[in-house]
This record gives C-alpha cells, sequence and structure tokens, in this order.
C-alpha cells in the first residue's frame, strides 16, 4: 500500500493509462473517417436532392428512401461552384473539393461579420466564399435551378439549410434544413414534409425586388404569394425562418451572385435560341 | 462466487435497483433524449456498451488505480470509451446520432457510469463487475424505453417512426399532447414509473 500511493507511482499509472487511452480513441477516429465523412457527404447530398424536389419528383419518394445508386444517379445532375458572396463572381482560385463553408464561417480571415444587415439572421459572421449548386435536367442542357446553402438562428439553435431557386431565380422551389436543434415537434416541424411542401412555389423577392418571403404567423392567406403557415407553438424558430431566408435573398447575403447569375442565364436563354433550339 | 449471485448482479437493477428509479441518477438524458424510441434505444445501447465495458476496465486494473487518483482513472477510461462509441456511432448510425447529437458525449457525465465504476468495480472481479454494468445500463434502458414509449406515442402518434394515430396536422384525427414532447413531461412519468415501482415494492419507499 506505501508504494502504491507514492507520487512517482500515480504518475507512472496516470502516463501510462493516458498513452493506452489515447490510442484506443485516435485509433478508433482514424479507422471511422472514411465511413464518417461518406456519411457526411451523402447526407449533405441527399438534403440537396429533398430541396430541389428531384427525389420526389423522379421516384416519387424522398431522398432517405432511396438507395445508394439512384442518390448518385440523381446527384450527377447537380453540379457545384464557389461564389464570392460581396462580388457575386465565381471564385476559381480555392480548391472546392476541400472547401467547408461552415469552418470558413467560423475563422477570421475567410468570413466577415454581419453588421447592421437588413434583415437580422441572428448569426455573427458569414464566410465570404459560398458553395452554390446548379441542377440540370441530367446534367445536361438550361440550368433549372440553383440551390442555395443558408443558414440562421432559430430558438435553440442555428438552423443550415438548401434553399432551391427555379431558374426565374425568384420563385422557391424547395427548402430544407439538415442541421438545427429545435424543440421537435415544434420549431422541429421545420422538418414536416407538409409544412416544406408549403414552400413550392412560393416568391422569395416582391414587386421592387425587396426580400419578402415569410413564414406567417397563424394560417397564411391563400392570396399571398410569399407565405407558408406559420409553425404552432413555434414563433421564434418561424421567425428566425424568416429573417434568414431575407437576409440570404438581400444583398447582404446571395443578392449580388443572384442578379449576376440572372444575367448570365439570360445570355445563356438567348444563345440557345440562335442556336436554334 | 455463486451462479445465483451473476444472476442478482444482472437482473437486480432492472427492477429492485434501477439506477433511475431508485438511485434517481442519469435523469438528465433521459430528459433529452427520450421524444422518438428509436433515439431512446440508441441511447440505451451507447450507455450499456458504455457501463459495461467502463466496468470491466476499472475492474481488470482496480489492483494497480492509486487511490488518490482513482477518479481520475475511472474518468479517463469513461471518457475514453464514450469517445469511440461516439465515433462508431457517427459512422455506422449517422442519422441518429445526428439526432442525438452532444447526448452521446455527456454519456462521459452520466452518473450511473461513473458512480458502477467507483461503487462496484472498484471492489469486485471483472466478470462480475461486467454484468453489473449491463444490468445497470439495462436498467438504464427499461426507463428510457419506457418513457421514450409514452412520449412518442402520445406526443407524435408514432412508435419507431411508424404512424398509429394520424396526426390532425397530416389529415388524421389526433391532436397530439406537445407536453410529451418537452423534457417536463418526462419528470412527471418518471414520477408515475418511480411511484408505481414503490405500489408494488412497498420496500423501495424511503423513510420520511
Amino acid at each position: 500500500m506505501q508504494q502504491r500511493d507514492s507520487v512517482g507511482y500515480a504518475i507512472g499509472v496516470a502516463t501510462v493509462l493516458c498513452v493506452v487511452c489515447s490510442l484506443a480513441v485516435s485509433a478508433a477516429a482514424v479507422a471511422l473517417r472514411p465511413l464518417q465523412e461518406a456519411n457526411k457527404k451523402l447526407d449533405q447530398q441527399k438534403n440537396i436532392l429533398d430541396a430541389t424536389g428531384l427525389a420526389i419528383g423522379e421516384y416519387g419518394k424522398p431522398a432517405n428512401e432511396l438507395s445508394r445508386e439512384q442518390i448518385d444517379e440523381l446527384y450527377s445532375w447537380i453540379s457545384e461552384k464557389l461564389v464570392d458572396l460581396d462580388t457575386g463572381e465565381y471564385n476559381t482560385e480555392l480548391d472546392i473539393d476541400k472547401y467547408d463553408p461552415r469552418e470558413a464561417a467560423d475563422k477570421e480571415p475567410t468570413s466577415v461579420a454581419i453588421e447592421d444587415p437588413a434583415f437580422d439572421p441572428g448569426v455573427d459572421r458569414r464566410e465570404k466564399v459560398a458553395t452554390v449548386y446548379f441542377v440540370r435536367r441530367k446534367g445536361e442542357g438550361p440550368v433549372r435551378q440553383v440551390v442555395l446553402p443558408v443558414y440562421g438562428k432559430g430558438l435553440w439553435s442555428t438552423l443550415y439549410g438548401y434553399l432551391a431557386l427555379k431558374s426565374d431565380l425568384e420563385t422557391i422551389q424547395g427548402l430544407t434544413f439538415y442541421s438545427h436543434g429545435e424543440t421537435p415537434g415544434l420549431g422541429g416541424e421545420v422538418d414536416n414534409p407538409s409544412w416544406k411542401a408549403q414552400w413550392v412555389g412560393r416568391k422569395l423577392y416582391d414587386d421592387n425586388g425587396t426580400p419578402a418571403a415569410q413564414v406567417f404567423k397563424g394560417p397564411a392567406p391563400p392570396e399571398n404569394a410569399y407565405a407558408v403557415d406559420g409553425l404552432s407553438g413555434a414563433t421564434i424558430t418561424s421567425r428566425g425562418v424568416t429573417n434568414l431566408l431575407r437576409y440570404w435573398a438581400s444583398d447582404d447575403g446571395y443578392g449580388p451572385f443572384l442578379s449576376k447569375l440572372e444575367q448570365e442565364l439570360n445570355d445563356q436563354s438567348a444563345t440557345t435560341e440562335s442556336a436554334g433550339e | 462466487m455463486a451462479q445465483s449471485n451473476a444472476t442478482k448482479v444482472l437482473l437486480d437493477p432492472l427492477v429492485d435497483n434501477n439506477p433511475i428509479a431508485l438511485q434517481v441518477l442519469g435523469i438528465c438524458s433521459a430528459l433529452a433524449v427520450t421524444t422518438k424510441m428509436e433515439t431512446s434505444l440508441v441511447m440505451s445501447v451507447a450507455v450499456i456498451a458504455v457501463t459495461a465495458f467502463s466496468n470491466l476496465a476499472v475492474s481488470a486494473i482496480r489492483h494497480y488505480i492509486p487511490s488518490s487518483i482513482r477518479m481520475i482513472v475511472q474518468m479517463t477510461v469513461i471518457a475514453s470509451l464514450v469517445i469511440v462509441v461516439d465515433q462508431v456511432l457517427k459512422a455506422y448510425l449517422f442519422d441518429i446520432s445526428k439526432q442525438l447529437s452532444v447526448f452521446v458525449g455527456l454519456i462521459i457525465t452520466n452518473c450511473i457510469v461513473m458512480g458502477r465504476a467507483e461503487g462496484f468495480a472498484m471492489k469486485n472481479g471483472t466478470w462480475l463487475s461486467f454484468l453489473d454494468g449491463l444490468g445497470n445500463g439495462l436498467g438504464y434502458g427499461l426507463v428510457l424505453m419506457f418513457v421514450a414509449f409514452f412520449r412518442e406515442l402520445f406526443g407524435s402518434g408514432s412508435l419507431f417512426g411508424v404512424t398509429l394515430l394520424e396526426l390532425d396536422r397530416n389529415g388524421g384525427w389526433y391532436n397530439p399532447n406537445n407536453l410529451m414532447l418537452l423534457p417536463p413531461s418526462a419528470f412527471f412519468l418518471i414520477g408515475f414509473m418511480i411511484w408505481m415501482i414503490r405500489l408494488f415494492k412497498p420496500e423501495q419507499i424511503e423513510e420520511a
């Protein structure tokens, strides 16, 4: 007993234990890393497919119920590009496969502070460069949809999601949230398929080009082209969704990119028409 | 060690000496993850694995642990196991691990795990300690499943995600009880459960 209580012995045991435990932990982390990365990527792809409505449109069921091959097939219709949010120009300097927008939003040089926005998303910083996704039918032809990652604060958590716009860039094709910590059954109903379905066909901007999409308080009046029903018992989550949508639609968010893209799509349809299609 | 002893160690924590119902330990995660049966099941399995193997590991090295740092040693073993479990969940059950979020990590602070390592594994052999961990994990899981059954059924109208009561917001008839989706409902359910157990096992009632 004398020996077991000596300081040297205690340090020795602690050292051996730490080495053994850290070996076990790092072995697990390293061995499982590829699987985890693949899961994360697959999850992201499923959410993008749900936002675009491609999974429902092609197979009649949500992306979660599709097989791996079906997801790969559908996702091949989608191409990714990096966009400089301030200028709206494409960014070709960064490696798109390695770039992580969420990580960039956390760090000083790759993000900017959100100061005095017209619509407050409730987060302090956003990344300078965002990933956007283009949907072409079978991966060819004109751009049918553009998918924009959006995020903002709800009640308990930051909601991360994808907003899909039709090629007129003002009609919403879909909205999904892939990560949030809102109360299940209340704010968590942002995941409810019938609520999400209401977004399809809503207008993002009003006639003056101001972001106008909103989650109504209570049932949305049918003549309102911008609103969906409020989530009952989740006023703050509803308001958060409104604010984050409007923030990202505004000139602080994807505004500059969307006006450039509108120009690009117009040019594109002009050339395809002159080519006799 | 007789056979009956091993059985007793394994089965006692299920009802007679349930860590939640009798010892009222580990309540925190019992409130947080029990809105759905599926997440509760995975959480239970995770806790069972951690309590069983941490008991096993602590018991195996109990003669070498200096008493001055024994708590830290137990904590290190538990924390390492929890991280491994968390990594495994992220690799094989990604959707559920997303829903469980921080609560897997918080198994580290679950008093049941630490309590069993300190209270049982430090004094008993590896096999018995393993069974004790298994039993206590199962006892915890049993309560979780009980609470989740009622919360999911009355809060979301489903069990394991299969809709049984069609919700009015989806065009059915059942108006869900939103209280069931909020953490306090688990308090009520656990309270009722403890009441029921003590009704049939009056020896569990503490002296006022």
